[in-house]
């Protein structure tokens, strides 16, 4: 549905969590069995360092696939958009 | 468009003319605008800087203005908000609700910016002579929010 290659996760990181990754966003191409946005939670804080610290379960993180909000249970697939961000503060 | 993402200050009396548009069914216009306060922490503050993520922004907004639409009798919303580096008494935020009596305009025009404080993806960064700092979500407007879920709609 986006335009990336249908076998990678586009990642899309936002404010605190671009400063922390120092990235913007990356391509990735996760296991068959990360299919959730936990699971692909899970995934990403194994790499350890930063990842860990701020994935950690205990962390407010916010998830969107392909521009909406996702829950835990959300389902990720290839070709996806999921940004990683904290909780919003505009207004 | 009622949904706006822009770098550019706005005019309030522009705007909300333009959202009345001369429409005689409109006998309520209620307007709410956010501003850049001077501190930060105990630090004054030097900037503001608005991020956005651009594509979930605009649907964010533009679904919180159909729930509103949906709840409240109104003729129409619209909702501006800055991005990029602000400073001191700048306008951020400005939300117009246009219905046929005050109560529907008034409780539209909270409620579009509770949710908006809690749903649409914005972040400020603020600067001071100590450094920057990403500013922390706060639980009193996650607790404004989660009140329009158990309050049935005025005026409905």
């Amino acid at each position: 549905m986006r335009d990336n290659p249908v076998d990678t996760l586009t990642l899309v990181y936002l404010a605190r969590l671009r400063d922390a990754f120092g990235a913007s966003g990356e391509a990735v191409r996760p296991p068959a069995d990360v299919a959730t946005i936990a699971s692909l939670r899970a995934w990403l804080a194994a790499r350890g360092g930063v990842w860990a610290t701020e994935l950690a379960p205990e962390r407010a993180v916010r998830f969107a696939v392909n521009h909406d909000i996702a829950q835990p249970e959300t389902a990720v697939r290839p070709g996806d958009e999921v940004a990683l961000f904290p909780p919003v503060t505009g207004g | 468009m009622p949904v706006r993402i822009q770098e550019a200050d706005f005019d309030l009396t522009t705007e909300l003319a333009a959202l009345r548009a001369g429409d005689p069914r409109v006998g309520a216009v209620a307007a709410f605008i956010g501003t850049v306060r001077d501190v930060a922490g105990n630090a004054p503050l030097a900037t503001m800087t608005l991020e956005h993520y651009p594509g979930m922004t605009e649907r964010s907004l533009t679904a919180i203005v159909d729930i509103a639409k949906s709840r409240w009798d109104i003729v129409d919303a619209l909702v501006i908000h800055r991005v990029g580096a602000l400073r001191p008494a700048d306008q951020i935020v400005l939300v117009g609700v246009t219905s046929a009596h005050r109560g529907d305009a008034f409780a539209a025009c909270e409620f579009i910016m509770d949710y908006l404080k809690t749903r649409a993806p914005f972040w400020k960064k603020e600067t001071t002579a100590e450094g920057s700092r990403w500013v922390e979500a706060r639980a009193s407007d996650d607790e404004a929010a989660a009140r329009w879920q158990s309050e049935p709609p005025r005026g409905a």
